[in-house]
């Protein structure tokens, strides 16, 4: 009779066990640079939270850490969210690169998606979208809308990713107007909103009448706005900042790649697919992970030029970094070849029509 | 040139208004660290109140109001129950940018009305000069004459003078019978009226949205200003002028691809300012005489 019993409790509990871890949803966690009140690259990761929490309903439970800095605090802040339960922690910054591989040694179970890194283990995964796609786009639409043939550009933080698109931008440019020329103003923040206004006002002071941004609110486009020149919004849709002023925004979608890493999580084939550090997602407009919106405040056969330059980045037919690609120094980097991902990287100069060297 | 130089002044506006505020607060000897958090306070309240209301008139009033309130705080904490300054203002800093980003989450991604510069009839007509004097929005103009009132007030008046005297020794002005913690409770909310208006000019003005954590440091620059100024108001305007025309002309380099690094362009303004006030300390005259005695001291009634 006691056998019995204790045949009865276990096999309950074992049911209750085997229920609850049913039951239980996919911790996953997010760490923000800044705030999703940023407007833009954090808005953008939040969106992508809130999309996953639609789409998963109760198997998955989202916790995020904002305004976290990139450094020492990362690493105790993304230990905190594996300590709480995490099973997929994604770290959605640059800077979080090697906090992220250093707290996923210390937990080998876990998964961990690092955004916009090049570093990868068993369980850290990267994921990162092509903007350049989109700024090219946005080049094209700037040379036919340019009068003085002078573009200004506001730049964050001389990094790979930041000059593959400033030279992206001017390969576009150049494609439709050979006379125009970008010049470039380091910011030397993504976050400062009187500065990045600052900027745009002297820019257009000096002649530009089309200006692009690689920093993270839409000061510079009120600035356009404000002063009769054009630009374009980053990240997310900034018309209703500038709606004279915005010709069209690239819009990033994280929430393509992301649902990716939750459906392995949830399936258990997470590890399998990182294991010897070989997930990368680097995802194109192809893949619907960036698109721009509607153009607009351009006349008819612009619109159609640009639109015909984004369809052909969208359906893959066409590649932004296809040769010929020529430093503005001289030198031929690619004759008629299209340079790998390799290449991008490694980039570390600005192309032709560029004014001035980049900063080191 | 001349739409630089409006740049120039534009930009120079939320530092010296939260800059003359927080010069009357040092000037009663009380530090208060908190300059960002009421900036902060200001810009987000101006918000969401021009959004709400559409009323510019009322988003500037509330906009000063709520720095005002917010120093209060400040003003209950470190005066009257005497909890250091310096780490009361740090906490107001904390406190005010927390605070902005959540009652301003729900106006984020909303464009603003923008407050419309006016032409002074006549004067605004001068060549050059009229543009870059004489066609600025109120709040430029008032700035300007703040300065020189609280410069008036602080030099030229005998509540100036007893102000002074408070930030000087604190314990004599006690003596005296003056209420030390009145007047310096005063002088804390001018500060923040000054900080609360300084952060209502950057989405009224500069950037006609409202974007957490917004002044970006500003507050600390104007903080910076005041030891610039060696606490005497008219070097107030010359510190925020020169400020944001470094500011304004590194910007200018790298877009004309001056041969310098950025990095070092960006610099500049922060290395002006080091060596500007190695200039001035090396003056004693300059800088001890002026700066107050019990800046940052503890006042207890009666000890």
């Amino acid at each position: 009779m006691k056998k019995l019993y204790t045949i009865l409790l276990i096999s309950i509990s074992s049911l209750f066990i085997a229920f609850s871890s049913f039951a239980a949803p996919l911790k996953v966690g997010f760490v923000y640079l800044t705030t999703p009140g940023d407007h833009g690259w954090t808005y953008a990761h939040e969106r992508a939270r809130v999309i996953l929490e639609e789409k998963f309903g109760d198997k998955i439970e989202t916790t995020y850490v904002e305004n976290v800095p990139e450094g020492p605090d990362a690493t105790r802040v993304i230990r905190e969210l594996a300590n709480q339960g995490n099973q997929l922690i994604f770290t959605t910054s640059f800077g979080y690169m090697d906090p992220t591989i250093k707290v996923a040694k210390e937990f080998p179970d876990k998964h961990f998606v690092h955004v916009t890194g090049y570093k990868r283990s068993d369980n850290v995964a990267t994921s990162n979208i092509r903007f350049h796609e989109g700024r090219y786009i946005q080049g094209v639409a700037a040379g036919l809308m340019t009068k003085s043939n002078k573009i200004g550009y506001i730049a964050s933080f001389p990094i790979p990713e930041v000059i593959m698109g400033i030279n992206a931008f001017t390969q576009g440019l150049k494609s439709v107007n050979s006379d125009a020329t970008v010049s470039v103003i380091w910011a030397m923040t993504w976050y400062d909103p009187g500065k990045e206004a600052d900027a745009a006002k002297v820019h257009i002071a000096e002649g530009a009448d089309v200006l692009a941004q690689h920093t993270d609110t839409p000061a510079m486009l009120q600035t356009a706005e404000e002063k009769g020149a054009y630009g374009f919004g980053q990240g997310s849709d900034m018309e209703s900042f500038a709606p004279k002023a915005q010709l069209f925004a690239s819009v990033n979608h994280w929430d393509i790649s992301y649902i990716e890493h939750i459906e392995a999580a949830l399936d258990g084939t997470w590890a399998a697919k990182a294991a010897g550090g070989n997930w990368d997602t680097w995802c194109s407009m192809k893949d619907n992970c960036l698109s721009v919106t509607e153009l607009k405040n351009m006349p008819a056969d612009a619109t159609a030029k640009v639109q015909a330059v984004a369809d052909s980045i969208s359906s893959g037919s066409f590649d932004v970094f296809q040769g010929p690609i020529i430093t503005n120094e001289g030198k031929v980097v690619a004759g008629g070849a299209t340079l790998n991902d390799g290449d991008l990287w490694g980039m570390n100069y600005y192309v032709q029509g560029v004014i001035g060297k980049i900063p080191n | 040139m001349l739409e630089l130089i409006i740049a120039v002044i534009l930009s120079s506006i939320p530092i010296m208004l939260a800059a003359t505020g927080e010069l009357v607060v040092e000037r009663s000897g009380v530090l208060n660290l908190g300059v960002e958090g009421m900036m902060l306070m200001g810009a987000v309240i101006a918000s969401i109140t021009v959004i709400t209301t559409g009323s510019l008139f009322l988003a500037v009033i509330f906009g000063a109001l709520s720095g005002l309130l917010t120093s209060i705080v400040f003003g209950f904490f470190a005066l009257v129950l005497a909890t250091n300054q310096v780490a009361t203002g740090l906490a107001l800093t904390i406190f005010g940018t927390g605070l902005s980003g959540l009652i301003g989450a729900e106006y984020v991604g909303k464009a603003i009305q923008r407050l419309e510069a006016f032409n002074i009839p006549i004067l605004s007509n001068i060549p050059y000069l009229g543009p870059v004097l004489f066609s600025h929005n109120i709040l430029v103009y008032f700035s300007f004459i703040i300065v020189f009132i609280v410069g008036w007030f602080l030099l030229k008046t005998k509540s100036g003078l007893v102000l002074r005297a408070v930030g000087n020794n604190h314990d004599s002005a006690h003596a005296l019978g003056y209420s030390v913690v009145f007047i310096r409770f005063c002088s804390v909310m001018f500060g923040g009226l000054m900080a609360g208006l300084g952060g209502a000019f950057l989405p009224l003005v500069l950037t006609p949205h409202w974007a957490e954590g917004m002044t970006a440091g500003k507050g600390w620059i104007a903080l910076a200003l005041v030891v610039f100024a060696s606490w005497r108001p008219l070097r107030i305007p010359i510190g925020a002028l020169l400020f944001s025309g470094i500011t304004v002309m590194q910007l200018v380099g790298q877009a004309r691809g001056w041969a310098m690094p950025s990095q070092f362009l960006s610099m500049l303004p922060y290395l002006a300012t080091i060596a500007v006030l190695v200039i001035i300390s090396r003056n004693k005259e300059f800088s001890i005489i002026n700066a107050p005695a019990s800046l940052g001291k503890l006042f207890i009634a009666g000890k």
